[in-house]
């Protein structure tokens, strides 16, 4: 484990119970709440846990390697005397870990300059910075219609079989902040072999640049330790944010394979579940992890987060994706009917929203008339679609001219500024270009969100449509 | 009971912790303790509340991160319930749950090391308005300071009366400074209040006179009295933090307590530099100089949240007692509920609906209840109006903070997922929303001789409900088999939405919008659509008249800008120009 060993304060042999992933020590005094823990048994590598409660001698500690193959008698625990901290500092780019921390690229354990409680601490309000420069990510559909500010935390919410994970990856390989300095901090948790993979290769640059940190926790490492991963994450993010200034982009997939941890503690508890047999507490959990992002006054580092979440079935009200977005700040929309036109990303626009995108893009942040030509771009595209089920019910002869014209502009729309490719990075120009060639299949008057400057400079007709 | 003064910290009785699970904190050896007594836990003095008494054993609620917290730990006791030190200051402070000042802590929040009570060294310009030898009784006026742009009275306290035995001459006192004596009892600017207890007014008054909200919406649909209660029900992202940020911004309320509560960091921020950048339309001062924040947002200490609803609260009584109208806003009400919960769970205790305390109900009601119009102790005329957001999960609004929260409140805003969706803000559902202080609030503008007020309103209600069933036949039947005078109909439900519910809290111009341009906007609408019956009435197509131009009407509330007579005769012309296309159809 790297996080520099305090001097064990506490240290007893032999568990008194052993439950799901829970270990029950007896006999052991002056054990502090949410104290770090770790298991020795005389054969297999140390294991790491968190006390969930204490009662006089009696210590519940949660085990992040899960307890098989445990056996009470020779079950050595000793209590570090503090919570879970790790080192912090720059040794942190360019290394790959696992959901622990540990390294697995063969360095030497990641040293830092001073350790860091992983729980973290609330940013008092007060000090916080309302953010409002764009992260670039170089994807149209994004950078156009829903843009990354940064500080904000913009989940993506996907179902099973969508390519969510290749997008956040995408994102994480080509996000920019204007040249100031700029890092990716990756956390995988459950993720299968074949993804992790995919994910490493895909930021091998970023990380042979020394602007990746890279933790992945897979589906068939320990589930509990996903808990941690995520803090760890953050912890690391939070540093080199705020104290040595720079631009962190966190992105963190899967948070619902991270729940479904949540969920396993909470039930080896015996707590009363909640909705799905989700704790109750899980929105405040979720908003210990999702509020560690924003700017501070006075600073010039940011912590931005992606978190990437799969919609059990689909559904929207399923408490991971409910409770995300009550924190969050707007979502991105996979959806299957995108994704059924061949187009990627696959973004749902008209279901996604960036709530932060007003401070974060226009005039003196992005383009003069991007927030217009966005506001346009969705205007049209939700009459579009109004137009499409009236298609679909009267054929598409019975349209008006105009209407038809409306299909067509869906057609550019997706073909033109939404889909690219899976290494493609687009500038923001070229996107809003793409952006006014959709918009041009439409007759001038129909784009009433735009003013006559905007229109004189980027409106080019196709012959016949205005 | 008299409180002026918060009891000194005697540490007479040392307790010790026996179990840490979370915030749920057992403790033994704490004889004569009494419920709802604060204590300090453990080397770093957390802040913990007296929640149950077993014999020996004591259970307490900490207010604060127990991390590090251990068996043995030493309990002191602070011999007094959760307090707010009310005074001048107040005002454009931002504090967190317990009322602990933020201004003046560091970035970043560290449990055990804040504390209460505001900055004693800030001088105060005292003007004494008794003279030696007045006789006084509690909540008399005794003199005031002037608090941004506010007259803050200092009031005799709760429990004293007697005569004016002494009285400080005008001049700067700071915050430690007493300012006059009665019945012997010294008078300070500031005293303690526990939160919990709700403050006495001498009669509770109907609230009969309307909050002005600037929203539309609420103003011309779902009104809302001073004195009165509302909750904004909604999923997320349907716009319950924009529509209750419009309100504190915008409503003609005196004071504003803002309670972010267990809601984002980065909406606090933004609110506050809004509120620190935006003046008062009506004072000339900043927006924030009425305003109180209370910010404890979602990853600060979950307990807190519980106390922070009712720390503002009290703050909002404190300013009715001086005879203002306060208006409390909660976001969101849930979290607080979930902080019940939560610690209901640890706790053991015999869990109701949907792992919610059996209690739910009852805290809901009476936090709902501390809203009210009064006859203050003083003889003034005060309120306190409660607006709270609910966050029901999964959007379902069935479950038990939405299904008792509608209940005990007077107004119901309740936010569509669909009508957000389709970007119509404030996704306000007419369907789902009510008012109870509609009838109250007619009379009042009828006592004002507008006795149209509440003809409108009726009438829009009405239009709204069939348009919605006309529309939901013709999606069946097509639009062409209704008949002429229905489909007009459906076109005035469109005017109605789009002309006039529909307001961007974005919009330079619209964001906010007074009484007389929003009667003007109702009365264009309501014209333009008599005008298009009429036209059928008279034999037009309906389909004719579909094809005027109504794009003036529309847009009149995003060009009309301003609230004097020159925005009026623009919304007129508007009209004007649309009844003119719609007459000379024939
Ligand atoms: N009145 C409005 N005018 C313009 N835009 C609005 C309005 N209300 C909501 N919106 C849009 O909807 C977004 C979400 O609104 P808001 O933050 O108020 O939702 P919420 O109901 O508080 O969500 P949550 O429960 O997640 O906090 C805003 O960022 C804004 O883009
Ligand atoms: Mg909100």
């Amino acid at each position: 484990m790297t996080t520099g060993l305090a001097w064990p304060r506490v240290e007893r042999l032999g568990a008194a119970e052993l439950r799901g992933p829970l270990l029950v020590m007896s006999g052991v005094s002056g054990v502090g709440w949410d104290e770090f823990a770790r298991i020795r048994t005389p054969e297999g590598p140390d294991r790491h846990g968190l006390v969930l409660a204490v009662d006089r001698d009696l210590a519940v500690v949660e085990v992040l390697e899960g307890t098989e193959g445990l056996r009470p008698e020779d079950t050595r625990v000793s209590f570090d005397g503090a919570p879970l901290r790790i080192p912090v500092g720059e040794s942190w780019l360019g290394r790959t870990c696992n959901g622990r921390g540990e390294p697995v690229d063969g360095g030497p354990p990641v040293m830092g300059d001073r350790l860091v409680p992983v729980a973290g601490l609330p940013i008092n309000p007060v000090r916080r910075q309302p953010p409002a420069e764009p992260v670039l990510t170089g994807i149209s559909a994004i950078d156009a219609l829903t843009t990354l500010v940064r500080g904000q935390k913009l989940p993506v919410f996907s179902v099973a079989g969508l390519p969510h994970l290749e997008l956040a990856t995408q994102v994480a390989a080509q996000a920019s902040v204007g040249g100031e300095p700029f890092s990716v901090v990756f956390a995988g948790m459950g993720l299968t072999h074949p993804d992790a993979d995919a994910v490493r290769d895909a930021l091998e640059e970023r990380s042979a640049g020394d602007e990746l940190v890279l933790l992945v926790n897979t589906a068939d490492d320990p589930v509990i330790e996903r808990i941690l991963t995520p803090r760890i994450a953050l912890t690391v993010a939070e540093h080199l944010a705020f104290e040595l200034g720079r631009h962190v982009l966190v992105v963190m997939a899967d948070m619902t394979s991270y729940c479904e941890a949540v969920r396993e503690v909470s039930a080896a508890r015996g707590e009363i579940p909640g909705r799905r047999a989700y704790p109750g507490y899980l929105y405040s959990d979720l908003a210990s992890l999702y509020e560690r992002c924003g700017r501070i006054r006075g600073m010039p580092g940011s912590v931005t987060l992606v978190p990437v979440l799969t919609m059990p079935g689909g559904d929207i009200t399923h408490p991971v994706p409910d409770l995300t977005g009550y924190i969050t700040e707007g979502q991105i929309v996979l959806s299957n009917e995108v994704d059924a036109r061949g187009v990627y990303p696959p973004i749902d626009p008209l279901g996604s929203l960036s709530r932060l995108m007003r401070r974060g893009a226009g005039a003196g942040r992005t383009r003069d008339d991007h927030l217009d030509v966005a506001a346009q771009l969705l205007a049209a595209l939700a009459h579009a679609q109004q137009v499409r089920s009236l298609a679909d019910l009267v054929g598409e002869r019975a349209l008006g001219a105009t209407d038809r014209l409306y299909l067509r502009f869906e057609e550019a729309f997706y073909r033109d500024l939404v889909d690219q490719r899976k290494d493609e990075a687009r500038d923001l120009g070229d996107t809003l270009d793409r952006g006014w060639t959709a918009l041009s299949v439409l007759p001038r008057r129909e784009l009433s969100m735009l003013d006559t400057a905007q229109i004189a400079a980027h409106y080019s007709p196709a012959e016949g449509s205005s | 009971m008299t409180v002026t003064a918060r009891p000194a910290d005697t540490r007479r009785s040392v307790g010790s912790v026996t179990r840490v699970d979370g915030p749920l904190v057992e403790i033994r050896g704490l004889d004569g303790v009494s419920m709802s007594e604060l204590l300090h836990l453990g080397p770093h003095d957390l802040l913990a509340e007296v929640v149950s008494l077993t014999g020996s054993s004591v259970s307490a609620q900490a207010y604060e991160y127990t991390g590090g917290l251990r068996p043995g730990d030493p309990v002191v006791r602070l011999d007094h319930p959760l307090s707010a030190r009310l005074g001048p200051g107040l005002l454009g402070g931002v504090f967190d749950g317990l009322l602990r000042p933020l201004d003046d802590a560091g970035t970043w929040l560290e449990p055990g090391q804040q504390e209460a009570g505001g900055d004693p060294s800030r001088m105060w310009e005292w003007t004494p308005d008794v003279v030696r030898g007045s006789r006084v009784t509690d909540g008399d006026v005794l003199g005031h300071v002037i608090e941004g742009s506010l007259e803050h009275r200092v009031m005799v306290p709760v429990g004293v009366s007697g005569s004016v035995t002494d009285v400080r001459a005008a001049g700067s006192v700071n915050g430690a400074d007493k300012v006059a004596r009665v019945d012997g009892v010294p008078v300070g600017l500031g005293h303690w209040w526990p939160v919990r207890r709700p403050r006495p007014a001498a009669e509770r008054r109907e609230a009969a006179v309307p909050l002005q909200t600037g929203q539309r919406v609420v103003d011309v649909l779902f009104p809302l009295a001073r004195g009165s209660s509302a909750a904004v029900p909604g999923g997320f992202g349907t716009g319950k933090t924009m529509l209750l940020q419009q309100i504190a911004k915008w409503c003609d309320a005196d004071v504003i307590v803002y309670v972010g509560c267990g809601e984002r960091g980065n909406e606090m921020a933004d609110v506050l530099d809004d509120l620190r950048s935006i003046v008062d339309p009506r004072t000339g001062g900043r927006l924030m100089d009425r305003t109180v924040i209370v910010a404890n947002t979602s990853n600060m200490p979950m307990m807190a949240r519980e106390a922070s609803i009712y720390a503002a609260v009290t703050v909002a009584e404190y300013y009715r007692d001086m005879g203002y109208d306060a208006v409390v806003i909660a976001d969101s009400t849930s979290r607080w509920a979930e902080a019940l919960r939560e610690f209901a769970s640890r706790t053991g205790a015999l869990p109701a609906e949907e792992g919610y305390p059996a209690s739910l109900a009852s805290a809901l009601a009476a936090f709902y209840e501390r809203a009210g119009r009064v006859r203050t102790l003083g003889g003034a005329d005060g309120s306190v109006t409660i607006i709270g957001a609910v966050s029901p999960q999964g959007g379902d609004l069935t479950e038990p903070v939405t299904a008792h929260t509608e209940r005990f409140v007077r107004t119901l805003w309740t936010l569509d997922r669909d009508l957000a969706y389709a970007r119509h803000y404030p996704a306000v559902s007419w369907v789902g929303s009510f008012s109870r202080d509609a009838d109250v609030l007619a009379a009042w503008h009828a006592g004002r001789g507008d006795s149209g007020w509440a003809r409108q309103r009726a009438r829009v209600v009405s239009l709204l409900g069939s348009a919605d069933r006309l529309a939901e036949l013709a999606e069946l039947m097509g639009v062409g088999a209704l008949p002429g005078h229905e489909r007009m109909v459906l076109l005035g439900g469109r005017l109605v939405r789009e002309g006039l519910l529909q307001q961007s809290a974005l919009s330079a111009v619209d964001a906010w919008c007074g009484p007389e341009r929003s009667a003007a906007l109702l009365t264009a609408t309501l014209d333009v659509l008599d005008a298009c019956q009429a036209a059928v009435a008279r034999g037009i197509p309906a389909a004719s008249v579909e094809e005027v131009d109504f794009t003036p009407v529309l847009r009149a509330r995003e060009e009309a800008a301003g609230e004097g007579d020159e925005s009026r005769h623009a919304i007129a012309r508007a009209r004007d120009l649309v009844l003119a296309e719609v007459e000379a159809l024939g």
